[in-house]
């Protein structure tokens, strides 16, 4: 890749890149955040393949802009090492786990169990779990980022927007970001 | 089969192009696309599908892609939404990333993704409450929730605990 900023530390075989990244996408469980630490053992303490300082600037980018944390980590680091195949094949590597477990869980396993009872049971208790797990969510990411009134007022506000309008989620997004740009520029330019 | 290919490929880029800080911020957005838009799934279902891609390895959207779309158009349906999902990465780190790097490195960059936060914070509210209407529906799925909110509050709790829990309470409070 032709990209002066990058610095190049190693040059690993693609082989390996997919072996570590199918690593990284088989044994990561509950997604996000979760996948980091992982990554950080593998990639930068066991392999030393990007330094320290470099997966924190990984990390920056990777939070500012759209895709999952894995995903984005992963075709990165692949990129440091060898150019736009090793971003290809991390990003292979990655992903190709979910893939197959997946497609067995969904063409085999869910058909042949989503009629038995306990399974139901299951699933009975899974429901109410997981709207706790994305609520704790909605409610954790408010804590970190809502500082001040101006970020708790446009949340408010967005939020009755989007129940009285019920407009797509995605121009929800863009009010937020356009009404953040305003607000910034009242106050940058102070 | 074309068009439903083609409109999976869609739903799913849009949502891989729009999940800003990963994990649950693509929720709101696949609850959209495939409950609200194309009604592919019932809310039921999508719940369950975000339970299995929690207790699967791998990031949640990609795991709950390849479900989604094996469910609608089989193995390709499953490769297809996946692909989507993982376009706008591909897109945006392999060809523009010296682009994107200067322009997350602008002042006004900074101010944009903060409001776009809080819009994020307000939509996984907002879903957490409609897709809440579907999983708590007696006493036993309030309790549930309210345990498992509570807990995590108090601490960080690590999800596969409350795929754990909100599996074992299922079993025993489960009306059989």
């Amino acid at each position: 890749m032709p990209n002066h900023e990058t610095e190049i530390i190693k040059t690993e075989s693609l082989w390996s890149i997919l072996l570590t990244f199918l690593k990284v996408g088989a044994f990561t469980f509950g997604g996000g955040y979760a996948i980091l630490p992982v990554i950080q053992q593998e990639i930068v303490v066991k392999r030393k393949w990007v330094s320290q300082t470099a997966f924190s600037d990984i990390l920056i980018i990777t939070q500012g802009m759209p895709g999952q944390l894995a995903l984005n980590s992963a075709i990165q680091i692949g990129v440091r090492l060898r150019g736009t195949a090793g971003g290809l094949i991390a990003a292979l590597g990655v992903t190709a786990p979910s893939v197959v477990i997946l497609l067995a869980i969904a063409a085999y396993f869910y058909p042949l169990l989503r009629d038995n009872v306990y399974v139901q049971a299951v699933f009975y208790g899974l429901r109410p779990a997981v709207v706790a797990l994305i609520a704790a969510a909605a409610i954790r990411m408010g804590r970190e980022i809502l500082y001040g009134w101006s970020g708790l007022i446009l949340c408010a506000l967005l939020l009755a927007v989007s129940i009285i309008s019920g407009i797509h989620p995605i121009l929800v997004l863009l009010l937020g970001g356009l009404a953040g740009l305003v607000v910034c520029r009242r106050q940058c330019s102070k | 089969m074309t068009a439903i290919l083609l409109s999976l490929y869609w739903s799913f880029l849009k949502v891989g192009l729009f999940t800003i800080g990963g994990g649950y911020a693509m929720i709101p957005l696949m609850e959209a696309e495939v409950i609200k838009v194309h009604g592919w799934l019932s809310p039921a279902e999508f719940l369950d599908i975000i339970a299995v891609a929690e207790m699967t390895p791998g990031p949640i959207s990609i795991n709950a892609a390849t479900f989604i779309g094996y469910t609608m158009a089989g193995v390709t349906g499953s490769l297809i939404a996946t692909l989507g999902v993982i376009t706008p990465s591909l897109i945006l780190l392999l060809l523009l990333s010296r682009i994107l790097i200067k322009l997350i490195q602008k002042p006004g960059a900074a101010s944009f993704l903060n409001g776009l936060r809080s819009a994020l914070v307000a939509l996984i509210l907002l879903a957490s409450y409609t897709l809440g209407q579907t999983a708590i529906i007696d006493l036993p799925t309030a309790l549930i929730f309210a345990a498992l909110l509570i807990a995590s509050l108090l601490r960080h709790v690590s999800p596969l605990y409350f795929i754990a829990a909100g599996a074992a309470f299922g079993l025993i409070l489960f009306p059989y």
